[in-house]
């Protein structure tokens, strides 16, 4: 069976920067799979890679195809869903418009409510937030919305770009713990950018390891931890 | 109080003049951050074509209305696809040196195809009306009700349907609206086009008070830049309200402040402008937005 998605040979570059030298990645359906590396290492721009939000050569393949030269919106509606960095939630508007926002691809009323509610179960408080300025909520909690929000648009995959940072440790093990029962349960395949290498090998089936824009060390997750380079660097023992 | 009252819903008729274009002025630099020095010509241009579509066409005002709006709509699409997408990620100054250049071509081609000359253009509204025993002229009655009309519905658009959510938060996050699907493009092209209707509203709405010629539009356009300066000029809510009270505040000082003659009226709309920038550079509705990282 191919991979759901898979990277060949990707290079992208930040005007004369080369930061991608050639990656190759690939995530099965149902897998949650994790990019570890230092910072700098090109964790970001693969996730970048991929949704077309920076220009790249070698392949992107979805689903056994390629996804040519479409741009990060008709890579969006290809069903793959990005929660960028920084989380990219709209200040301005509620909490309720930017779910809404999340569903923009669903053109169907009902199935947005079905959704909405399924969703939902997994973030109860939201809703009692529903009308508050997206702006006013706390770090973890723009995180957790933008997760809600990526999960609207239905995505065949999600990716996910360090959820870890600046959060707390009990709001980042909550948000781990929804992916891993969205997987469980839904099957949700996860392809997750992370610097915390702990967080990223609990939560992942596959890893590898980014080092100065190449894959380094690639394995399964259980293999990585006890390899002992990549514990030295990464798992700090 | 006859006086006061016609000075009034003659300022408010105006008002809504420039609260139409002022709003236009605000949606575009919502979205683009440029301020669009064609926005009047715009407006004059469609009202010229509305001119066109009565006098030569035969069409009943409210046909030559309702196609004018039509034709506004697809051109300010056009517009934005043909003229400014290409300059779109050059500098601001780049693409406001472009709508510049719009605003010459747009008032040399109306000269060109209709001539310069000064022009009736009808009101739907002839006439005087009583209310309440002051005397009131039809048509600044209905242009209110015609502008609060096309108002409440573009509101009604942004906030109820699934397209016009997708306009704001491309005005508040390009980045991330593109990662949820949204052709951030096209939107840019919408907020063009609804730009466009607005101008044509205000143009045909101004139109029957000053006649119809090339320039008509060019002093609405400096109330309409201090309007939305004045409420604010990221706020629709305040660009609606700032050319409302600019137009009944102007009018009454002209009325009732004796030094102020005809003549000082611009320039009393350009202190408006100065004193805002200067005191309170956010507008009246300008909100700083809360944060937090």
């Amino acid at each position: 069976m191919p991979a759901l998605l898979e990277l060949r040979d990707v290079e992208a570059r930040y005007g004369p920067v080369q930061v991608l030298h050639g990656i190759s990645i690939a995530v099965e359906e149902g897998q949650v799979v994790a990019v570890l590396g230092a910072n700098g290492a090109g964790k970001t721009t693969t996730l970048r890679a991929v949704s077309g939000t920076v220009r790249r050569t070698g392949d992107v393949l979805f689903a056994g195809r390629s996804v040519g030269g479409r741009g990060p919106d008709g890579i969006a509606r290809l069903g793959i869903a990005h929660v960028p960095e920084g989380r990219g939630i709209f200040g301005e508007l509620s909490v309720r418009d930017n779910l809404r926002m999340g569903a923009y691809t669903q053109r169907d009323r009902r199935a947005f409510k079905t959704d909405y509610a399924r969703v939902l179960e997994h973030f109860r408080w939201l809703e009692e937030r529903r009308d508050q300025q997206a702006g006013t909520l706390s770090g973890g909690e723009q995180q957790m919305l933008a997760l809600a929000r990526a999960l609207l648009s239905r995505p065949r995959v999600l990716l996910l770009d360090e959820p870890s940072l600046g959060l707390a440790p009990i709001v980042v093990k909550e948000f781990f713990r929804i992916v891993a029962t969205l997987n469980a349960e839904e099957g949700l395949t996860v392809l997750v950018v992370e610097q915390n290498a702990n967080l990223a090998l609990a939560a992942s089936e596959r890893a590898y390891v980014l080092e100065v824009g190449r894959v380094a060390v690639q394995g399964s997750s259980d293999e990585l931890r006890r390899h002992e380079s990549v514990r030295r660097s990464y798992l700090g023992y | 109080m006859q006086q006061l009252a016609q000075q009034i819903v003659s300022g408010l008729a105006l008002g809504a003049v420039y609260a139409s274009l002022a709003l236009a002025i605000v949606l575009i630099h919502r979205t683009t951050h440029v301020i669009n020095f064609a926005q009047g010509e715009m407006g004059m241009f469609t009202t010229f074509v509305a001119w066109s579509l009565i006098t030569n066409h035969g069409f009943s005002y409210w046909a030559a209305f309702a196609t004018t709006l039509a034709i506004a709509f697809a051109g300010g699409i056009l517009l934005e696809r043909v003229v400014i997408r290409p300059v779109e990620s050059a500098s601001p100054l780049a693409v406001i040196m472009v709508t510049i250049a719009l605003f010459v071509v747009l008032n040399g081609l109306a000269s060109w195809i209709w001539s310069a000359e000064t022009r009736n253009f009808p009101s739907p509204f002839p006439g005087v009306v009583t209310v309440w025993g002051v005397s009131l002229s039809r048509h600044e009655v209905g242009a209110i009700a015609v502008s609060l009309v096309v108002l409440a519905l573009l509101w009604a658009f942004f906030r109820f349907t699934r397209l016009g959510l997708a306009m704001r938060a491309v005005a508040i996050g390009p980045e991330p609206s593109r990662l949820l699907g949204v052709r951030v493009g096209w939107m840019l092209a919408l907020g063009w086009g609804f730009a466009a209707v607005l101008s044509a509203v205000s143009g045909m709405m101004v139109a029957p008070i000053v006649f119809l010629d090339p320039t008509m539009m060019q002093s609405v356009l400096i109330y309409a830049f201090a309007a939305a300066v004045l409420g604010g000029i990221d706020s629709p809510l305040g660009a609606v309200v700032g050319g409302f009270a600019l137009g009944v505040g102007i009018n009454l000082l002209s009325t009732y402040v004796d030094f102020v003659t005809p003549e000082l009226e611009l320039p009393v709309a350009f202190a408006v402008l100065i004193g805002v920038l200067l005191f309170r550079p956010s507008g009246l509705f300008g909100r700083a937005v809360v944060r937090r990282v």
